[in-house]
């Protein structure tokens, strides 16, 4: 028997309460879709379309860069590299374990590289094997299934066919750096880029890089692409001629290495300021940052004792020694307080302020040219009582030394040619005039860059036009080569035919007659030169340091220009630790010969390049031994 | 059985409503399922327009044997449902890690989605057979026994889910039959103070994560709060006028997990945005309101206490799952009834609102 149904009331309450309740609920799901689909979403849809859209880069090539004659000396390679895409990595641990041995790779070192990228998004690859051997590529591609999430992918790399030639001119590429990215420079660029770190590399970044393409592409939950919504491809970076003269350069670099010198070298054109070759020894091989420099090589050339990385030419400062005479020879002129006629007796050495002064022999009764071609100290002590420091400081800055050449390479620092504000502000001290004695040849503490003293020489060469060196000659950003126009920049110094007549006869006689350039002669092109020493350490110093390791052997100096009437070349060879400029000489003599060569259609020269360099230079024309050469200067 | 005048007692307007539902689930199943590589729809849609079709069936023989027959035989029911769960912990398939399920050539019963209408049926049974007056404490006693069998046999599966949703019919009826809201408390409190200890000894790991997740969804965005994200995600894009159909990129490129089943809803939000959302949840509201209406006019307390029951189960699968799909309570193996894949749910749904219409339609039979 059913129980009649009763107690009405209170069912129909809780019912009523039910009813309420369960109204009430929905309006609060009800305000909480209102909240997320209208309040929110913007910020969702963003979220959405993230989620499944994704633009993955397409690296542009940089453009290739041209010697003057059309020579590649910088272009791009295909190197493969072995990426991880974190995304579509199931066992992350597992797989790096895998990876690391296959590949062949330190395993702590793929942690290091993906926690580096820990911010990026999941999708981005991840470089683990840059510029892969094929048999690592082989090896990861035999194991594809073990390994989903690593990919092997295929980017345009910098490289440099030319091995080290020139390294410090073409500089190195290497992705942007943090900080880098903050500066103004590079502020359009994103992490991962690959700029120019150095020289022409890093001056024209701008136009050697291209546009990266991107891929627009649609994925999957587990980032498989789906679809491809529209790819834009990438666009070349703009090409550069530059100055360089592969074979000059060669040249250069081959004679280095024949004499077993580290140095630099700046080669000029005087007439357009066009660098037509720049060593700087040791080099580095730019190849080896292309694909991102490993830990090991860079720590290595950053602590080696020869600083490698450093660009000799334009970031090593040195006394300029004898060739300093030049600058001297001009600013007596030029302020008149001699004519080229002037004469000094020299009894290998003088009397200055009460000191004596050295010279490296006794030459008589010499006039300015002879002065120049031997060397004579004491005829350039004499200059130095007659002229005021203030006055040697014009024109050698006149004629660009102690400043800055405005090369187009970054890093380039100055010199100094000291002055009487200089010293009051630096040391403290007023000038006395004592020491415009030892700054007369090129002590005390002048020092020089060796491109200043090139562009010393080309202004000299070309009769006053103080030119700036340039490397760019032409560039072509896709529509055509553009010529840079040389000289806008150049400076006129007003020297007098007098004084031009005086300085380059001395030059040339230094060179062609009994002085001590004769290493540098070339038979019918009326080399103009001058040695230098450029001491390491003084007399004094030498002997307290005599048990250090360290190199105090001074370095040599040959500046030069030819020919002496309408010269076309004109140039510094600094050769570290060669003890003699003239030693630097025979170096200057073979770029001079391949540039004449060159020039006239003859077969180029070639230097039998030794494994291990005689006791006698093979260049030598003049066999010459080193006994005069003692002393302060050549 | 069947009187031809009872046809007229039928209440056609929560039918309608019910098959509207139906219909947005197979259509909102289409697009989830919709594979636009080889522009073909998942074998699910055509699985559940199937599941559709007999739940109609089992509707109709749910509404053409009156509840009371029914309620006579609860304990046979019962006893039926208790042999399918007991098969199918040793006998059932086998599926991600779960024994849930009981072959049947190309079919699969799922015994435990049936357990919440038998447990309806049996509870309202129980209760509107006892003598009036105050309950005594046994009367309770015994009809959680009802439930905790069940309970624990579809816990073992392991399906916690399910099984909890076993709880709101049964508080839902023993209120209605007389239970003191302060005796609920009591037993909230003392769940309250048992769960650090289910926690500990009770619990799965991968259960442990998901309420881990959901506390802090940000914490492990690949891991298990993945879901409660792309979930907000797939809601929050959808704006006011959604995406449009087969055009929801959280569903399409499967970034939303089972969208096609437990996540249904959120599809719908990303798809058909809040306009959509609020279509259909009206519909739920308008299903669940209509529904007890059927407990108010019921004959007896049976009729009151089976449609409270199946009501309260309904509404927290509702409440649950929606909320779920907008990322606010922790992932659970929970079914949006009428729209989630799934056959026997569906079922099951239907069954229980053949129940409910025919409370409804013998309101005035003796």
């Amino acid at each position: 028997m059913r129980i009649p149904f009763r107690n009405t009331r209170s069912i129909g309450h809780l019912l009523a309460a039910f009813q309420v309740s369960i109204t009430l609920v929905f309006a609060v799901l009800l305000v909480s879709f209102w909240h997320f689909q209208i309040g929110q979403h913007a910020r969702f849809l963003e979220m959405a379309e993230n989620n499944h859209q994704r633009s993955l880069a397409l690296r542009a090539p940089r453009g290739v860069v041209f010697d003057r004659d059309g020579r590649v000396l910088v272009e791009n390679r295909h190197s493969l590299n072995i990426s991880l895409v974190r995304e579509q990595v199931d066992d992350f641990g597992q797989t790096v374990t895998l990876l690391a041995a296959v590949a062949g790779v330190d395993e702590q070192a793929v942690h290091d590289v993906v926690e580096r990228h820990h911010g990026d998004p999941v999708y981005r690859p991840i470089v683990i094997v840059q510029d892969a051997s094929l048999a690592q590529v082989a090896a990861v591609a035999a194991r594809k299934l073990e390994l989903p999430g690593v990919v092997v992918e295929q980017i345009p790399t910098r490289y440099y066919p030319t091995d080290r030639l020139a390294a410090h001119s073409f500089g190195y590429v290497g992705e942007v750096t943090d900080t880098q990215l903050s500066s103004a420079r590079f502020s359009e660029l994103s992490s991962g880029d690959i700029v120019g770190q150095s020289g022409v590399e890093y001056t024209y970044n701008g136009l050697l890089m291209g546009v990266d393409g991107t891929r627009h592409v649609v994925v999957n939950s587990v980032g498989r692409e789906v679809e491809t919504l529209g790819e834009v491809p990438p666009a070349e970076g703009g090409a550069l001629q530059l100055t360089i003269d592969y074979d000059l350069q060669r040249a250069a670099e081959e004679a280095f290495r024949l004499a077993d010198f580290e140095g630099a070298a700046v080669i000029l054109d005087p007439n357009s300021g066009d660098v037509l070759s720049l060593v700087s020894l040791p080099a580095y091989d730019p190849n080896a940052f292309a694909t991102g420099i490993d830990r090991e090589t860079w720590v290595g050339l950053n602590t080696n004792e020869l600083k490698p990385l450093q660009n000799r030419a334009l970031q090593g400062r040195y006394a300029p020694g004898s060739t300093f005479k030049i600058a001297m020879a001009v600013a007596a002129l030029e302020e008149g307080v001699i004519e080229p006629d002037f004469k000094v007796a020299c009894r290998g050495g003088g009397t200055f302020y009460g000191r004596f002064f050295r010279c490296h022999t006794t030459h008589g009764t010499v006039a300015l040219d002879e002065a120049l071609e031997k060397s004579c100290n004491t005829y350039f002590y004499t200059l130095g009582e007659k002229l005021d420091v203030e006055q040697i400081h014009k024109w050698s800055t006149a004629l660009g030394l102690g400043s800055l050449s405005g090369i187009d390479l970054p890093h380039e620092v100055q010199g100094l040619i000291p002055s009487r504000a200089w010293k009051q502000e630096v040391v403290g001290e007023r000038w006395y005039p004592g020491e415009t004695i030892s700054v007369a040849i090129g002590q005390g503490q002048v020092s020089v860059t060796p491109i200043s003293l090139a562009v010393m020489m080309a202004t000299i060469a070309n009769g006053g036009n103080r030119v700036v060196p340039r490397l760019l000659k032409a560039y072509d950003n896709g529509s055509g080569w553009q010529p840079v126009l040389p000289g806008a920049t150049a400076t006129l110094v007003r020297l007098s035919p007098v004084t031009l007549n005086a300085v380059r006869r001395g030059l040339w006689l230094a060179v062609n007659r009994e002085g001590t350039g004769r290493r540098g002669r070339l038979v019918g092109h009326d080399v103009m030169g001058k040695t230098g020493t450029a001491q390491v350490i003084s007399l004094v110093g030498r002997e307290a340091a005599s048990e250090s390791d360290q190199d105090l052997r001074d370095h040599g100096w040959f500046v030069f220009a030819a020919p002496r009437d309408n010269p076309q070349i004109a140039g510094v060879v600094f050769a570290e630790h060669s003890e003699h400029g003239y030693l630097a000489a025979p170096i200057a003599r073979h770029v001079m010969d391949t540039f004449f060569a060159k020039r006239d259609g003859r077969p180029l020269p070639t230097l039998p390049i030794p494994s291990r360099v005689p006791d006698v230079s093979p260049l030598a024309p003049v066999v010459m031994l080193p006994a005069t050469a003692i002393g302060g200067g050549e | 059985m069947f009187e031809r005048r009872l046809f007229a007692y039928i209440d056609w307007m929560l039918v309608t409503a019910i098959g509207v539902l139906s219909v947005i689930g197979l259509v909102m199943i289409f697009s989830a399922t919709y594979d636009p590589t080889t522009a073909q729809v998942g074998g699910q849609f055509y699985r559940q327009l199937g599941a559709l079709l007999i739940g109609l069936v089992a509707l109709g023989v749910c509404l053409a044997i009156d509840y009371r027959v029914l309620a006579e035989q609860s304990l046979l029911i019962y006893g039926g449902l208790m042999a399918l769960l007991a098969y199918t912990l040793f006998f059932g398939l086998e599926q991600g890690g779960a024994q849930r399920w009981i072959g049947l050539g190309p079919f699969s019963l799922q015994p435990s989605e049936f357990a919440r209408i038998v447990i309806a049926i049996v509870l309202a049974s129980f209760f509107a057979q006892g003598r009036r007056g105050p309950r005594r404490f046994n009367d309770w006693l015994f009809g959680a026994a009802f439930v905790v069998l069940p309970f624990a046999l579809i816990v073992r599966e392991p399906d916690l889910g399910t099984a909890i949703t076993l709880l709101p019919v049964c508080f839902a009826i023993m209120v209605f039959a007389g239970l003191r809201l302060r005796v609920l408390a009591v037993v909230a409190l003392l769940a309250l103070l048992v769960a650090p200890v289910v926690w500990a000894y009770g619990m799965e790991d991968y259960q442990k994560t998901r309420i881990a997740s959901f506390l802090d969804p940000e914490q492990d965005p690949r891991g298990a709060g993945y879901q409660q994200i792309q979930a907000r995600i797939t809601v929050g894009s959808g704006g006011l006028t959604g995406r449009g159909f087969l055009q929801g990129t959280q569903s399409q490129y499967n970034f939303l997990p089972v969208a096609h089943n437990d996540f249904i809803f959120s599809v719908l939000a990303e798809e058909q945005g809040f306009l959509g959302v609020l279509f259909t949840l009206g519909l739920y509201l308008f299903v669940i309101l209509r529904s007890l209406d059927a407990a108010r006019v019921a004959k007896d307390r049976t009729g009151t206490y089976l449609v409270v029951g199946i009501m309260a189960g309904f509404a927290f699968q509702v409440i649950y799952n929606v909320t779920m799909s907008a990322g606010l309570a922790p992932v659970k193996g929970l079914t949006l009834p009428l729209l989630s894949y799934g056959g026997s749910s569906m079922i099951a749904t239907l069954m229980g609102f053949g129940l409910i219409l025919n409370v409804r339609m013998r309101r005035f039979t003796n």
